[in-house]
């Protein structure tokens, strides 16, 4: 059985951000990068797949980004993925969701995988759009928003996670995507030795010229920050001061402090 | 200009939701007809044209189908514009529409502006304006983005008839997680959120909370993580609340976490970063530790 994750690398969101040049995307100086929240279950629970299965199930990790997404993949495979594609892409932010799945179909359709897991939604971005894409694009049956996931006698049953807690239990056969929601499950810290032996493991290189070959269908005209409302009051400085002007909001604006 | 708006129905009933893409049509301006897989006994009350496929033939969730209906009523209305709330059912099944449309998708929209729509990024910190390149376009729009209007009349139903089956088997629901506090009637919630740092500094965080009277409330990862039960959840997966006051501590202000609690008559937030967007709608946003804060702010209180 063949299995692949999609991660995508984000920036870390308690950064200051600020347009880039052309206005359309954030500018990544003095940025720091991790892996999005969302494919780290995605990977966890392909890990959890792979050791079920043991050696009949290989499970690779693609990421489509500039060098610096080098460093997700790595972690990724230090949590168990057998081996990586790196579509190098030095304006993967450039691309719509569209043209992203449309990149990991072209691999995907060489590679036969069975089973295909995403995040959610990238966190930057937050279109929810590139897992369901890529499964209409290989005719994969697929299941969004998944906070349950049992794979038995070739039955994969995974629960969706609806509005307001309650969940809906689908069963499903392979080929299928599932796009991996928050708490599916544990994701592991990779440990020093597994570390060192993902270091070993093969990393595939590919361009994303050979693989793209659709234009964007949706464009971005301006990046910029929400406009303040105004109206709340921004308190800084020392903890003593802060805590006597707040008691002291809190008697004048609301009625719980007698 | 013509827009094609997707109405969604849930265990037995219309959602309220649906109501949101009416003001969201009414807005866009233009024809609106609605699409729905629900009951001939309780249509939405508009007076717009409805595609109605019938939901005990149909399923709630079956998305292979609902998509193969929906392009039906698509190739009959030739749409500009099908719209879907950014919900577990509209963003489950636009990317399966634009896909076989070949059109653009544009998610979970919070504004019509010049120049296109309006959309959140990096967790509602930043904003993009965004416009389809293609004629036809799918789009998402954010819960609570746009007015509920609810025009009244009954809609002119035109009936489709499901064919296909779908590939996958739906097998029910299961309920939420049953709750043993009741946030709703809480007139003081202190919220843990990932801010406070690791689950021994919940306490702090409850310390505050008893000192004023009040319950403990969480964010959707405390819980993940196992630091908070589900049942202080706050947000679209948890409880909506509206207390008198609202204290946020160590929480960023995901679109999610606001659905739950911002009607909240006050709110405070506690948070190191002051470009946090739950500085968007609190009443007081304090740039503090939540460590040092916190706990100041308790001993204070109970003298
Ligand atoms: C379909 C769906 C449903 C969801 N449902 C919910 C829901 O019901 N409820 C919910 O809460 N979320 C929900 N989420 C998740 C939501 O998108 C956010 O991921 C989540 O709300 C973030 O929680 P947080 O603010 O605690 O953590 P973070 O976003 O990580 O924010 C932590 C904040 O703490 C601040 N901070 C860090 N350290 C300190 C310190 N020492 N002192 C002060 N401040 C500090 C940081 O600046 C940051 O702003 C849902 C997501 C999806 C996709
Ligand atoms: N550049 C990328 N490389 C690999 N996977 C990606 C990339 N962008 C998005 N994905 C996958 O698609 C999911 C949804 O992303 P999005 O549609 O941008 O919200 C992510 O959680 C990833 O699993």
């Amino acid at each position: 059985m063949k299995i692949l994750v999609c991660i995508k690398q984000v920036p870390d969101l308690e950064s200051r951000f600020k347009a880039n040049k052309a206005g359309n995307w954030f500018d990544e100086t003095d940025l720091a990068f991790r892996m999005n929240e969302y494919d780290e279950y995605a990977v966890e629970q392909g890990v959890r797949v792979r050791e079920q299965f043991g050696e009949s199930c290989e499970l690779t990790v693609l990421s489509i980004g500039p060098d610096r997404v080098g460093e997700a993949i790595k972690k990724a495979l230090a949590m168990g993925c057998d081996n990586a594609v790196h579509i190098k892409d030095s304006a993967a932010a450039d691309k719509d969701p569209w043209q992203i799945a449309s990149i990991i179909a072209a691999h995907a359709k060489n590679t036969n995988y069975d089973l295909i897991f995403t995040g959610m939604q990238s966190q930057d971005r937050g279109s929810a759009q590139v897992g369901v894409l890529l499964a209409e694009l290989l005719g994969f049956s697929c299941v969004t928003t998944i906070i349950g996931f049992d794979y038995k006698d070739d039955i994969i049953t995974v629960k969706r996670e609806l509005e307001g807690g309650i969940k809906g239990v689908v069963k499903l056969k392979t080929p299928a995507l599932v796009t991996c929601q928050l708490g599916l499950n544990t994701p592991r810290y990779p440990t020093l030795p597994n570390i060192m032996k993902a270091k070993k493991k093969e990393i595939l290189s590919i361009p994303a010229e050979e693989l793209l070959s659709e234009e964007a269908l949706t464009a971005t005209a301006s990046f910029h920050p929400p406009a303040k409302k105004g109206g709340g009051i921004v308190l800084e400085g020392e903890t003593g001061d802060l805590v006597e002007k707040v008691i002291a909001l809190l008697k004048e604006k609301t009625a719980v402090l007698r | 200009m013509k827009t094609l708006l997707i109405g969604e129905y849930r265990e037995g009933k219309l959602l309220e939701s649906t109501y949101e893409l009416l003001g969201f049509a009414s807005q866009l301006g233009g024809e609106t007809a609605m699409f729905l897989v629900g009951n001939s006994a309780e249509l939405p009350a508009c007076s717009c044209k409805l595609y109605l496929a019938d939901v005990v033939a149909s399923g709630e969730y079956n998305p292979d189908l609902h998509k193969q209906l929906i392009l039906q009523a698509i190739a009959e209305e030739k749409p500009d514009y099908i719209v879907l709330n950014h919900s577990s059912y509209g963003w489950d099944l636009a990317p399966r529409l634009a896909a076989q449309l070949k059109a653009s998708q544009i998610s979970e929209i919070i504004a019509i502006v010049d120049g296109g729509f309006e959309t959140g990024c990096l967790n509602a910190k930043m904003r993009r304006t965004v416009s389809p390149k293609t004629a036809r376009a799918v789009l998402t729009i954010q819960a609570g983005a746009f007015p509920v209007l609810q025009p009244g009349g009954t809609p002119q139903v035109v009936q489709l008839v499901a064919t296909a089956a779908g590939s996958m088997e739906f097998v029910g629901y299961e309920p939420a997680e049953a709750k043993d506090v009741d946030l709703a009637k809480a007139e003081i919630i202190v919220t843990a959120g990932r801010g406070v740092g690791k689950k021994d500094n919940v306490a702090v965080i409850q310390a505050l909370a008893k000192a004023l009277g009040g319950e403990l409330g969480a964010s959707r990862p405390v819980v993940d993580a196992g630091w908070v039960e589900h049942s202080h959840q706050v947000g679209t997966t948890g409880q909506t609340v509206s207390p008198k006051l609202y204290i946020a501590c160590g929480v960023s202000g995901a679109i999610q976490h606001l659905a739950g609690m911002k009607k909240s008559d006050f709110i405070v937030a506690i948070n190191k970063d002051k470009d946090a967007p739950i500085g968007e709608i609190a009443d007081v946003l304090v740039v503090a530790d939540v460590m040092q804060f916190v706990p100041a702010l308790t001993a204070k209180l109970a003298k």
